[in-house]
């Protein structure tokens, strides 16, 4: 997706010269390979920072929350799901936001990528349009981009931007016919006491670090349940039991909201599946209420929305 | 001196026996990395490895550990008394920690163990613990540790160090710690010249493949207020998520919080590693936070080690250069980068 970075460039010089936007927030090329950082400049001159790969896997609608100015961004699809959340739960206004739509063909995942080269450090990586060649020290190895999307990536069926104010490229061609939820139907096969066995051994690494939390665009509460302390809902060492309380509420505070970006697992030191938690409650919100998160500036919520005639019984 | 050379497959016998001397800690594949883990008959030691994901620090200085314990059954001859937890200091060794990972406890040190306070828990278990170094052949690109007083094959805080000479090992005592390592430890041979040589020459070539040079020089002179008050921060804090994978992985950080918690009538007072990237790190009793934005606390972390812990204690930055955080940052906020910011 090298091809986008001009274009990025010249539309935030626009918006700053035609006094559009305060601030434009896109990413940066990071100091390490597969690595790039998100970056708020202020002016036009700044613009050649601006860049845009496959390594643009975080969720720059975090870096939204409560902003008071006008902000030109650069928005995916699933990042501009996460905008549309963040104005339907009032965290940013509308017009306080000039979205640059970007069709996304998919981010890779350093992890496999890492496997690939049999852990070797990685020194440099190039980007092509379906290849990426990855140098080091010993190694020079090409590879197929599609073999190497980021498993959330393979399932996307919303790669376009829904929300946006000029496009960049033309729209790309959504996936279809994707079984998103093949794993969770696995663990849902499972007895109760190898689903809990399941969830146990995945996060048996959690460093109670929280990155996944933080890298979450949905996790903007002023205080984080974990970090309550009047009173404190939940033990601070590595217990088990505390972390996978820290895990589960977490994923149900995400219930209707997820737009399984992925940050939280591409952000997680420990490598810990954590889409796992999640993606069971997006497969329960598309089969028990046909909702998806993010598309429409005009639905509400969907666990802030209660309606006369729901045909659940339970709710009348 | 005492120095042996064995076969990889002889170290690896040699190790299981020294398990009955010694709890022994070295690296394990861990699917896409390696940590450190109590070597028993399920734990495999790798040294074909790079460094591990998270540093060796919980073997001195576990991430919860249980200091005290009282009961609260009013019938009890000890209710309500707290009584510090009984400890096994058994002899310990780390076996493969990397030179800047044995540099980094040293970098500690200080802070757990000054003239004005001594923390008992850390000091024994440091005290029973012993180090044996694998020097690094082919340090990564994110690696500058002979930018803050160490090196790929550099001595300090070892107790012994290892040279991987392919098939062989080569182990070279440093302290009695190490002499009496390598006492217990069963088999090897006398290297000879040529073994000898080869180890000096990895270790002179090594050095020379760290290509990072970072600054460091100016810290000290540097107005403290004038770098707090300094421009650069909230360009530096901006992508920060305020996660604690910095610290955590971080060798050199020691920050911890106190917690008790209680079961029934078991009580618990507990020391868990804290994070200044949290905002509950500083929340104060009456509700006040004086780092409550993310600038405040990004910009604490740095200031941390590259300022005030070189102010207070004269003993260079505190920071060892393994290049965790460097890797794992989520949004690859760079302390290089930020060194250079602070020391130009």
């Amino acid at each position: 997706m090298l091809e986008y970075v001009e274009k990025i460039r010249e539309t935030a010089i626009k918006l700053f010269k035609d006094g559009k936007v305060d601030v434009f927030i896109g990413y940066q090329k990071g100091s390490i390979p597969m690595m790039n950082q998100p970056v708020l400049i202020n002016s036009a001159d700044q613009a050649g920072l601006l860049y845009w790969d496959r390594n643009c896997g975080l969720n720059l609608c975090n870096y939204l929350t409560r902003r008071t100015d006008r902000i030109g961004i650069v928005a995916n699809g699933c990042n501009s799901r996460n905008i549309v959340t963040h104005i339907t739960e009032n965290q940013i206004r509308r017009d306080q936001l000039y979205i640059v739509g970007i069709p996304c063909k998919g981010m890779i995942d350093h992890r496999a990528v890492q496997r690939a080269v049999k852990q070797q450090e990685i020194l440099a990586v190039e980007e092509h349009s379906e290849t990426f060649t990855v140098k080091g020290k010993d190694f020079e190895e090409t590879f197929n981009i599609k073999d190497y999307l980021r498993s959330n990536c393979l399932v996307c069926t919303h790669r376009n931007p829904v929300i946006f104010d000029e496009i960049i490229a033309q729209p790309v061609e959504e996936q279809s016919g994707v079984d998103a939820y093949k794993d969770v139907r696995q663990i849902e096969g499972m007895d109760s006491e190898n689903k809990w066995n399941f969830f146990t051994r995945i996060i048996d690494k959690c460093i109670r670090c929280y990155a996944c939390r933080d890298a979450c665009p949905l996790c903007y509460c002023p205080t984080c349940f974990v970090d309550e302390s009047k009173p404190q809902w939940v033990g601070k060492s590595i217990d088990p039991v505390d972390t996978m309380t820290f895990h589960i509420l977490r994923a149900y505070h995400c219930a209707g909201r997820c737009t399984d970006c992925g940050a939280c697992e591409r952000v997680c030191p420990m490598g810990i599946p954590v889409r796992q938690f999640t993606k069971k409650l997006n497969k329960d919100a598309q089969e028990f209420f046909s909702w998806e998160a993010g598309l429409s500036l005009d639905q509400r919520p969907l666990l802030d929305v209660f309606r006369p005639d729901d045909y659940n019984d339970f709710i009348r | 001196m005492t120095k042996k050379i064995y076969t990889k497959k002889e170290w690896m016998k040699t190790l299981a026996g020294l398990k009955s001397s010694y709890n022994i800690f070295v690296p394990v594949s861990d699917g896409d990395f390696h940590i450190f883990k109590a070597m028993d008959d399920k734990e495999n030691p790798d040294f074909n490895f790079k460094n591990t994901r998270l540093s060796p620090k919980s073997v001195i200085y576990p991430q919860s550990e249980r200091l005290f314990e009282f009961t609260l059954d009013e019938n009890a001859p000890d209710a309500n008394i707290i009584k510090q937890a009984e400890k096994d200091y058994f002899p310990q060794a780390i076996v493969g920690i990397r030179p800047c990972d044995a540099h980094a406890f040293q970098i500690v040190r200080p802070n757990f163990d000054n003239p004005e306070y001594q923390d008992p828990w850390w000091i024994q278990r440091y005290e029973s613990t012993t180090f044996v170094g694998l020097g690094c052949n082919n340090p990564d690109s994110t690696c500058f540790c002979t930018s803050v007083g160490g090196g790929p094959f550099s001595e300090k805080g070892l107790d012994a160090l290892l040279y991987d000479l392919g098939d062989t090992f080569l182990v070279k005592a440093l302290t009695d710690k190490g002499e009496k390592f390598l006492k217990l430890a069963q088999g090897g041979k006398k290297p000879d010249k040529t073994a000898l040589k080869a180890s000096e020459e990895l270790a002179a070539s090594a050095s020379d493949k760290i290509k990072n040079k970072v600054s460091t020089d100016k810290l000290k002179h540097k107005v403290q207020t004038e770098l707090f008050e300094a421009p650069f921060w909230d360009e530096v804090a901006f992508a920060c998520i305020n996660c604690g994978t910095c610290t955590y992985l971080c060798p050199t950080c020691w920050c911890f919080d106190m917690q008790d918690e209680v079961f029934k009538k078991q009580g618990d007072r507990i020391r868990n590693w804290d994070s200044c990237m949290f905002p509950l790190f500083t929340l104060h009793g009456s509700g006040h936070n004086p780092r409550a934005r993310k600038v405040q606390r990004v910009r604490q972390r740095f200031m941390h080690k590259l300022k005030y812990y070189v102010d207070k204690y004269d003993n260079g930055v505190q920071c060892s250069g393994c290049g965790r955080c460097i890797k794992n940052c989520p949004v690859n906020i760079d302390i290089r980068k930020v060194c250079e910011l602070m020391n130009s």
